[in-house]
């Protein structure tokens, strides 16, 4: 067998490619789950009934199920339906409806959390609930929230290797393809944990620092 | 300017207002006073609508106050309230505070609120602190910049609940400071207030409320100094002389 450093170098591109698709998959579903966590939230929080069934019927429903069988039914069977996506697309959007939930509770609790008091001084001068929820609820409900959505957001890192079982070649499945025709088991997936902890850490240590700055004008 | 007619409220089934009756003239500061739990804070929320009522009538101007209808929004920004705890925006600093409901609300335009809201941090002695966040302010601080946040509304009355109760004793001074010049300007006040030396000088009419009756009202004088109701004297004993 070849040194080490000369097999790293050797895996380390095929690796990389993956490496690119897994910040690809994480970034779009994540962009996608976090814009339909705020809508269910709002929705769970409008105070309308009518509004805050669905939202919940639709959260509890796929929270439900395992992101497997998600990106499973997503890629097979929306085909048969007519719908046609990629597997790329449909790891986007099984990802995104899953994460969804989860960041739509860590919302709801970030707007519950909010002091009553700030929704009554937003009324006592006249504001009505849209504006309100814009400018005083959610910013506040967001700095709460942090913590929480930036555990979400490296579990959705973390989670993104799931697309791998719909044939997406992000790096853990690039790492199995590879290790698969090398034998080399022990440097191929050695590289690939390194490749998430490198996506991983600085993560965490960002969102601490935003955390701390965003605490210190509370 | 703002008028009880036989409002009653309950929550569930509890019956915390039994037929309020009065009127706060304007141009007048009205104080409620009573003892905890009859019912002062439900009162003045009922005003601009934080609460509902079920029965019975208030009138801002002629203008029924109705919880549910639209037209409450429009009230509200006409009837400021200033409240025990302060409750300023913490992401915003005093002047985006005061700035936010000409600005964001009435939709003024952004130099004039800008100027504006200047003035009324100045007035209530607050000049320097116009960036500070409400988190670097002192409770008497913050409650000036909520009184100057109610004033930026240019409102016709303003609905105070116990604005110096959460202060520390030595800020209590400078905010009913910046109270009695309200009053001097015959701004339309309804403040709710444990204070009786500071009714006593401004008040023009005092209602005395008792498990969710008007037990006594009057001027201050008739109310505060010559008492004719058993349980005012009784409240007044235990407020002005605390165990
Ligand atoms: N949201 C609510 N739900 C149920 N009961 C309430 C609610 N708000 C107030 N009450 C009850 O209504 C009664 C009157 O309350 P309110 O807050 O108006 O009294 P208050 O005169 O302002 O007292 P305090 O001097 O302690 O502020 C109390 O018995 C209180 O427990
Ligand atoms: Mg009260």
């Amino acid at each position: 067998m070849a040194p080490l450093s000369e097999r790293i170098v050797e895996y380390l591109p095929l690796l990389i490619s993956g490496l690119w698709l897994t910040v690809a998959v994480t970034f779009l579903s994540l962009i996608l789950a976090t814009a339909l966590g705020l809508l269910w939230a709002t929705m769970r929080t409008s105070g309308n009934a009518l509004i805050e069934r669905p939202a919940r019927y639709i959260v509890e429903f796929l929270r439900g199920i395992p992101i497997l069988v998600v990106l499973f039914y997503i890629y097979f069977v929306m085909p048969e339906l007519g719908v046609d996506l990629s597997a790329f697309q449909a790891g986007v959007i099984g990802l995104a409806l899953t994460y969804s939930c989860y960041i739509g509770e860590t919302f709801r609790g970030g707007i519950e959390a909010v002091d009553k008091g700030q929704v009554e001084a937003a009324k006592s001068i006249g504001m009505r609930h849209g504006k309100m929820m814009r400018r005083i609820v959610l910013p506040q409900a967001f700095r709460i929230s942090l913590p929480p959505y930036g555990n979400n957001m490296v579990m959705l890192l973390k989670d993104s290797s799931q697309v791998s079982v719909i044939s997406v070649a992000e790096l853990t499945l690039q790492g199995k393809m590879l290790a698969s025709s090398t034998f080399d088991n022990l440097t191929v997936f050695s590289m690939v944990a390194v490749l998430y902890l490198c996506l991983t850490i600085p993560l965490n240590f960002l969102m601490r620092r935003l955390e701390l700055r965003m605490g210190a004008s509370l | 300017m703002i008028r009880f007619e036989n409002v009653h409220k309950s929550f569930g089934h509890i019956e915390v207002l039994k037929g309020i009756d009065g009127e706060v003239e304007k141009g007048q500061v009205a104080c409620l006073i009573g003892a905890s739990g009859s019912g002062k804070s439900t009162l003045l929320r009922c005003v601009n609508g934080l609460e509902d009522y079920q029965q019975g009538r208030i009138l801002v101007d002629d203008q029924l106050v109705d919880a549910h209808a639209a037209s409450i929004h429009d009230i509200r920004t006409r009837v400021a309230m200033v409240f025990q705890r302060f409750n300023l925006f913490p992401h915003m600093t005093a002047l985006e505070n005061v700035m936010e409901g000409p600005l964001h609300v009435l939709g003024e335009p952004r130099a004039e609120v800008r100027e504006r809201a200047e003035e009324h941090l100045t007035r209530v002695g607050l000049a320097d602190r116009v960036n500070s966040y409400p988190s670097a302010l002192s409770g008497g601080q913050q409650q000036r910049v909520a009184i100057a946040r109610a004033l930026a509304m240019r409102p016709d009355a303003i609905l105070l609940d116990e604005p110096t109760s959460a202060l520390d004793p030595e800020m209590v001074g400078e905010v009913l400071t910046v109270l009695r010049d309200l009053a001097e300007e015959r701004m339309t006040m309804l403040v709710v207030t444990h204070e009786i030396q500071f009714a006593r000088e401004v008040a023009s009419s005092v209602f005395f409320l008792d498990k969710g009756l008007i037990a006594e009202h009057g001027s201050a004088e008739e109310v505060l100094t010559r008492p004719q109701n058993a349980r005012t004297q009784d409240f007044l004993r235990r407020v002005t002389h605390p165990v």
